[in-house]
């Protein structure tokens, strides 16, 4: 019981100063914003198929990109005043800290989220805002907020931290991204489950495999 | 309380620490000075369980790190001359936030309680970044006693304060941040750091090179040593 209140605990501080700046929702949803109205008008897109087609890349670009920006956001929070030394000093799992830390990510993630897919079917005209697209969108985020809370704990101790963050987080969270941009495109195309089954399984096992891995090293990622 | 023995801490191929053998009992006041890259800070990052040792074994209230670290963090509270303080939160939050973390008791209480003792209960409510150096720095002492620890590492608690800032910072870790414990302070200034000590070392190039108790200390003699060693 202690341990969820810990996490949540993380998770309650996290959003307290988010409130009180504004500084990591503000620069992911004015970035979001302007990616969807830049693909909008770069692409020129016309024709249906290619909409449909281009559409699950362009949001999933936005997703992460915004997201890049909030990892960095809540990975220079802890740095500042040595907040993260603070804790680890704490007596709790180290696991703990990373759940916090990346639910934390995960939900302001899914915040811009529920902006930016109400905002893609309106300059895309295109079926987002869909229970499987939905879910899809939940699952491929919080692979990625996983990952990425990891590897910025990581970038850390890095003297380039900002720039090491995407050389090290593209790489290994892009078979989790082709899944989700895969499934994304069948399920708001209307396809039979069936037919982009496989990648939903794919995102799925990913997100597993992404945490599970995650939970494991933390300890030794943050400790010297 | 404290047990420290062969404790070596290599970074790739620099070696910070080479062989520290160091015994601290409970409610001794032990001062650890040393030139800049003695190892000072890697010790104390080694002892408040935030750095693993490369060999040789660290032992707190009972509990052998790195294996029982986290029972050993429940007895430790660290003063740095970072505050590991939340600016964007306010005083109060801030230690809300530690106690939960630490599950305080009667929490509510104890923040009151430990913001008044360091002199913070009129700005409880207020941005942490909105506070002077020496206010953050006694906040920082605050939240580091707010699970009522027995071992307090103070790791150049008063760097970047002013003549001011750093008396009255003195004055509440003498009252607050130390009475009753066991202490390990690090510091480059020797007057500050005998004026407090039960015991005095010199680390130098990762060793111990001198240590002597207070009541026992030529002031002339340990300067001398401390020159000696530091040249």
């Amino acid at each position: 019981m202690n341990y969820l209140k810990q996490v949540a605990a993380i998770i309650a501080k996290d959003i307290a100063a988010e409130l009180r700046t504004r500084e990591m929702l503000s620069s992911m949803g004015v970035f979001a914003i302007l990616v969807i109205i830049v693909f909008n008008f770069a692409l020129e897109l016309t024709e249906r198929q290619i909409i449909e087609t281009a559409t699950p890349g362009a949001l999933w670009v936005t997703i992460i990109f915004a997201g890049m920006l909030g990892l960095n956001r809540s990975l220079s929070v802890e740095l500042d005043k040595g907040c993260l030394d603070g804790l680890l000093l704490t007596p709790v799992d180290r696991s703990a800290i990373f759940f916090g830390k990346a639910l934390g990510n995960a939900l302001f993630m899914l915040i811009v989220e529920a902006i930016v897919l109400p905002l893609f079917v309106v300059f895309f005209n295109v079926p987002l805002v869909q229970p499987w697209v939905i879910l899809i969108v939940v699952l491929g985020t919080l692979g990625f907020a996983g990952v990425g809370t990891l590897l910025s704990s990581m970038a850390v101790n890095t003297r380039a931290r900002e720039v090491m963050l995407p050389i090290l987080l593209f790489p290994v969270a892009m078979p989790e991204l082709i899944a989700a941009v895969k499934a994304t495109s069948g399920a708001m195309m209307g396809l039979p489950v069936s037919e982009w089954q496989q990648w939903l399984s794919l995102l799925i096992v990913f997100d597993v495999v992404l945490v599970a891995v995650s939970f494991m090293v933390f300890e030794y990622v943050v400790e010297e | 309380m404290l047990e420290v023995k062969s404790l070596v801490k290599s970074f790739g191929p620099t070696i910070a620490l080479r062989g520290v053998n160091l015994s601290v009992p409970d409610g001794q006041f032990v001062t650890l000075v040393g030139p800049n890259g003695a190892g000072k800070t890697t010790m104390l990052r080694i002892l408040a369980t935030l750095s693993r040792p490369t060999s040789g074994t660290v032992t707190i209230g009972g509990h052998e790190l790195p294996k029982g670290a986290r029972d050993a963090r429940r007895s430790i509270g660290l003063v740095s001359h970072q505050t590991l303080l939340y600016g964007d939160l306010s005083a109060e939050e801030n230690l809300r936030f530690y106690g939960r973390m630490y599950d305080v008791a009667d929490l509510d209480a104890r923040i009151t309680q430990v913001l008044e003792m360091v002199g913070l209960a009129h700005r409880r409510r207020d941005p942490v970044r909105t506070f002077s150096r020496g206010m953050q720095q006694r906040l920082a002492i605050a939240r580091a006693v707010l699970h009522r620890p027995s071992l307090m590492l103070l790791d150049e608690p008063y760097t970047g304060l002013d003549q001011d800032a750093a008396a009255r910072l003195e004055t509440v870790m003498s009252s607050v941040g130390t009475e009753g414990r066991t202490v390990v302070m690090t510091t480059h200034d020797l007057e500050r750091g005998l004026a407090v000590a039960d015991r005095v070392v010199i680390l130098a190039k990762g060793r111990v090179v001198f240590e002597a108790n207070r009541d026992e200390l030529d002031t002339a003699a340990f300067k001398e040593a401390y020159r000696q060693h530091t040249l």
